[in-house]
């Protein structure tokens, strides 16, 4: 559907919600709303007042008519009595259109009675119902001042719960990153360990020259024990003087430092 | 789906009726779009009619939102134009 309706539906929903959008604060509206209302009770009560005045006025008028209607009969009985039937004639005809007069106005009272009955019933309705306005406003505007505070402290809540999150994800990150520069450390030793990756340090020795070393070194054990072997058996004491003058020697410093190596 | 006839009130129409109807709607955005006032006045006043003729009144203290929207009888063309520029129906 793309006529005239519905685009003229269209443009008068967009301008609706434009206007209520406009409309600030709803407690604002609803007190607008109940002053309206008081103000039309009010009216209906002036209606009922008006109504019941008018009543008034027209009870007064019947009975300054009914009055005079008896005054004619007392003046048409006294004229008969005198003997001016032509009197009382006239008294009688003047009683009689006044008579008519009561009637209608009589007339006129009964339906300004139930006129003030019915706004009577109808401003207390109103009343009522004005009460009950009153009451859902005040609740309506509590409901929505609270809503309003819980708002708030929802945002304020998220607020806190936000940065509370950024904190438990900096600790995350920083635990992950620790994890992970472990792992790098376990692994880097045991790529070290394998020979995969060279030691810049120089510290570590890859296996082939660990394999190397132990055979030199073992060599060079071997070789010495020959020559000590050699020298034994040649038997020459100069040999064994130099072998307790090295002792001698290097015997000095050591007896206290090899315990405590061995401590560690 | 309730319509409501400018200056004349709501009616409740059965969803039924619809295709009957946009026809008559389409045709009116054509005429009016091409500036055709006699042909526009003409097929306003049978969409209106039908309109009434198809929908039921909704009693005048009835608050109900109008879903679709149809100018007054006596809207011309200029009229309807200047409600469906830009502006809207309520300036602002």
């Amino acid at each position: 559907m793309s006529g005239v309706m519905k685009r003229m539906g269209m443009i008068f929903r967009a301008k609706a919600n434009k206007a209520l959008d406009r409309a600030e604060d709803p407690r604002e509206t609803l007190d607008y709303s109940y002053q309206k209302q008081l103000e039309l009770l009010q009216k209906v009560r002036r209606g009922v007042a008006d109504v019941a005045t008018s009543r008034k006025r027209l009870e007064l008028q019947l009975a300054q008519l009914n009055k005079q209607s008896s005054t004619l009969e007392d003046q048409g009985r006294k004229a008969l009595a005198l003997g001016r039937e032509d009197l009382a004639r006239e008294a009688l005809s003047r009683r009689a259109a006044l008579q008519q007069q009561v009637t209608d106005l009589e007339t006129q009272h009964q339906t300004l009675q139930g006129e003030e009955e019915k706004l009577t019933l109808a401003a207390q309705r109103l009343q009522a119902k004005v009460d009950a306005f009153r009451t859902k406003k005040e609740t309506i505007k509590a409901t929505y001042t609270a809503a309003q505070a819980q708002t708030r402290i929802g945002e304020a809540f998220s607020g806190i719960s936000e940065e509370m999150g950024d904190v438990g994800m900096a600790i995350q990150r920083a635990e992950d990153k620790t994890a992970q520069l472990q792992a790098r450390a376990g692994a880097i030793d045991e790529l070290l360990a394998s020979g995969a990756l060279d030691d810049s340090s120089g510290l570590a020795k890859d296996d082939i020259q660990s394999e190397l070393d132990r055979l030199s070194g073992g060599t060079d054990v071997e070789l010495e024990l020959q020559r000590m072997k050699a020298e034994l058996a040649g038997g020459s004491s100069g040999g064994k003087q130099a072998i307790e003058g090295g002792q001698g020697q290097s015997q000095t410093p050591q007896p206290q430092d090899t315990p405590r190596f061995d401590k560690q | 789906m309730i319509v409501r006839i400018m200056g004349e009130g709501q009616v409740k129409l059965a969803d039924g009726h619809f295709a009957e109807l946009n026809k008559l709607d389409d045709e009116l955005l054509e005429e009016m779009e091409s500036g055709d006032e006699s042909g526009f006045r003409r097929t306003l006043h049978a969409l209106l009619d039908k309109v009434r003729e198809l929908g039921t009144p909704l009693p005048d203290d009835a608050l109900e939102p109008s879903e679709l929207i149809l100018p007054a009888q006596d809207a011309t063309l200029d009229e309807v134009k200047d409600m469906l520029s830009d502006d809207g129906l309520i300036p602002g």
